[in-house]
């Protein structure tokens, strides 16, 4: 027999598993619980005739319990399912607890207006981006760091980068860094080839991507390629342009840094840059002149050529006897160029020297 | 240990031998002892330094033997003797179909469909958004700072509580051609957001290995001026695309008077930044030095050109997480690479 002070009796006095102390006050675990509170009103054990709100995957159910079923525990609970709209479950409620009391109806529409709040608060948060934290096994980590310290070693950057920036030097890339003899660099640097292309089987290959590599020459395609892969070296890699020589000699490697189109006919290209001195030096800079002639543009060549002419008018004065004559000219130039468009001229002279002395 | 002895004294017994050597290492009737199971710690560490010895002995007589054969060969004016080359991991490399060959069409045609395309042929010049997650704390603004100096035309935005895909739009309608998003854990910076922009690759980087300026021993201080880029080692199709995206990041046209390098390096799939600044000098070298019976060429020295470097700015290290088609869309987004654990299982396998 059904007797709900009884079972409050033992419940409370004794001992509920349901029952929370904290320091607060007494919770009840139970999930039928409205409230939630351990009361002798809010105790589904003790009510013989109870009702509640739970939600299964976002829908609300009201689950009543009436004494002519409290011998059959298993039909014990009846339910009715709720609508999403608030108002509409409101009334659903009105009806189905229309004389039950008060107290208990208004404990549920209090426990279903939380119930909508907290389901609209879940449905944002969701659809809010939270970072997620993702935990890494330690032995993971340990091994990620292991490898680093390997790699690092087998590395050898700064080596690797000297040697790269050596070689965009021999390459020509820089046209105008002025803290060294021009010089004698070039005669080590040429030095400095020679032995290279010695021990260039014994280096490792490395694959080097340059910024900037997107001249469009006529073989693109291998320009771009150029610094990329074993392939190069495997396949001894020839750069098909006669003109440069001096990439025949390391196939493997580096590109001119010259991050422009350098498009041999095309002279509004040069127009863009007319400004920069850069494509004019780099073209000097290189002993192999026959590079010279093909990427340039008209009003680049005129400037060259009219260097040209002083040059010879500067090597002319160079000679043995006419020495002084010559430093008067220089002098004589001096007024109207500036300091170092002089020491380029004087180094320009001093090439075509060389370079006449050569062909001799 | 007693055992062992009777079974060989059964053994030797065929032979005649009364005692025998415990320490031979040499198979008799195929009987290996190891030093490791010698269970007496005196005779065990006697046996196994007696083994060493020989080990040292043996390969100090092998390089004599390989020195004595290439000089011989060089003073008859022959070819020397087939150098030795050690097997390296980067050696043994497992082979990888997806590395970039010199004439390959379609990585070209690739390139110029890229999303990168615009910023690596100058028709926009690189704009970089640097903001960080929404914790930042420690280490993090520091680094930021650096970063900032290190790549030339970036902001530094501060978080807020934005969603990232809000940052992303908020970017593009500044104009912006890359976003960096630094991630700080446990007042690390930990991880590296790479976003390109308009819609771009996302890549996720982790990060390690963090060293500031300050913290560099004669470090210089960076200039103002374009550096120049150095990627080394980018071989496989995803790593050229990586390289270039780092490569958007940056301005096409280096500034050589400014003598600034950076340098992102893979080795092994690490990616290793180094942030220097070069000089190119004349140093004198004596020759011959190695070879101290020749006295004649002792007093040669020869000139050579060496580019010195001076580290400035940060050094980290970078290891790529997952790499995603598009703008940052972790649900959504069609990833081209993520990293999985089952990648890891052999040593000799990269991705980069």
């Amino acid at each position: 027999m059904q007797n709900d002070d009884v079972i409050w009796d033992v419940i409370r006095h004794h001992h509920c598993s349901y029952m929370a102390k904290i320091q607060t006050g007494n919770f009840c675990r139970n999930p039928y619980n409205v409230t939630g509170i351990c009361n002798r009103s809010s105790c589904p054990l003790a009510n013989s005739r109870y009702a509640t709100i739970r939600d299964h995957d976002g829908i609300f159910y009201l689950y009543m319990k009436t004494i002519e079923r409290a011998h059959m525990p298993n039909k014990l609970w009846e339910r009715v399912k709720l609508p999403k709209n608030y108002m509409k479950a409101l009334e659903i409620i009105d009806k189905h607890l229309e004389y039950w009391p008060k107290l208990l109806v208004h404990k549920i529409k209090q426990r279903l207006t939380k119930m909508t709040q907290y389901r609209i608060r879940m449905v944002k948060l969701s659809k809010k981006v939270r970072e997620k934290i993702m935990t890494v096994p330690r032995k993971e980590v340990k091994r990620e760091s292991r490898r680093e310290e390997k790699a690092l070693r087998a590395a050898q950057i700064e080596n690797v980068i000297e040697k790269e920036l050596l070689e965009r030097l021999i390459k020509g890339v820089y046209p105008d860094i002025c803290n060294y003899d021009e010089e004698i660099f070039n005669k080590l640097l040429d030095k400095n080839k020679v032995e290279e292309q010695e021990e260039e089987e014994e280096e490792e290959a490395e694959v080097e991507y340059v910024e900037g590599d997107y001249e469009i020459e006529e073989e693109e395609e291998l320009e771009d390629i150029e610094d990329m892969g074993d392939f190069l070296k495997a396949n001894n890699f020839d750069d098909i342009e006669g003109d440069e020589d001096d990439l025949e000699e390391q196939p493997a490697k580096k590109k001119a840094y010259v991050s422009y189109p350098l498009k041999q006919d095309d002279g509004t290209e040069k127009v863009r840059r007319k400004g920069k001195k850069v494509v004019v030096e780099v073209e000097r800079d290189e002993d192999m002149g026959n590079r010279q002639h093909n990427a340039m543009s008209n009003c680049a060549h005129q400037k060259l050529r009219f260097w040209h002419v002083f040059g010879r008018i500067s090597r002319f004065f160079s000679r043995q006897s006419y020495q002084f004559e010559g430093i008067f000219f220089f002098f004589f130039c001096f007024r109207f160029f500036l300091c170092r468009t002089m020491i380029d001229l004087w180094f320009y002279s001093q090439e075509m020297l060389q370079r006449d002395s050569l062909l001799l | 240990m007693a055992k062992e002895k009777k079974r060989k004294a059964a053994e030797e017994a065929v032979d005649g031998d009364d005692y025998i050597e415990r320490e031979d290492k040499k198979p008799k009737k195929q009987k290996l002892i190891l030093a490791s199971q010698i269970k007496n710690k005196e005779k065990r560490s006697a046996v196994y330094a007696k083994l060493k010895h020989e080990k040292r002995v043996e390969k100090h007589k092998k390089i004599k033997a390989r020195d004595a054969a290439s000089k011989q060969a060089l003073e008859l004016g022959e070819e020397p003797p087939e150098k030795m080359v050690p097997r390296t991991i980067e050696n043994t490399r497992e082979l990888d179909e997806t590395v970039c060959r010199p004439d390959d069409e379609e990585l070209f045609a690739g390139n110029d469909a890229d999303e990168f395309s615009a910023v690596l042929k100058q028709q926009t010049a690189p704009k970089v958004l640097i903001t960080t997650c929404r914790f930042n704390s420690s280490r993090g603004p520091a680094f930021i700072k650096e970063l900032l100096s290190v790549i030339p035309n970036a902001q530094y935005y501060k978080r807020g509580t934005y969603e990232l895909k809000k940052i992303v739009e908020y970017a593009k309608n500044k104009e912006f051609t890359s976003i960096i998003v630094v991630h700080t854990n446990r007042r690390e910076p930990d991880a590296l957001l790479l976003i390109g922009l308009p819609d771009g690759p996302t890549a996720h980087f982790r990060l390690s290995n963090l060293v500031l300026r300050k913290d560099i021993k004669n470090h210089g201080n960076p200039t103002s001026h374009e550096p120049e880029l150095v990627l080394n080692n980018f071989t496989t199709r995803l790593g050229h695309r990586v390289g270039r995206m780092i490569q958007s990041l940056f301005p096409q046209v280096p500034n050589f008077r400014g003598r600034r390098v950076v340098t992102f390096h893979n080795q092994r799939d690490f990616i290793f930044f180094r942030h220097h600044r070069y000089v190119f000098e004349v140093k004198e070298k004596k020759e011959g030095l190695k070879d101290k019976k020749s006295k004649a060429s002792q007093g040669k020295t020869e000139k050579k050109a060496i580019a010195r470097l001076q580290e400035c700015g940060p050094r980290f290290t970078l290891k790529l997480v997952s790499l995603q088609h598009g703008t940052f869309d972790t649900k959504g987004g069609e990833f081209e690479w993520v990293h999985k654990a089952d990648m890891d299982t052999s040593r000799r396998r990269f991705f980069i």
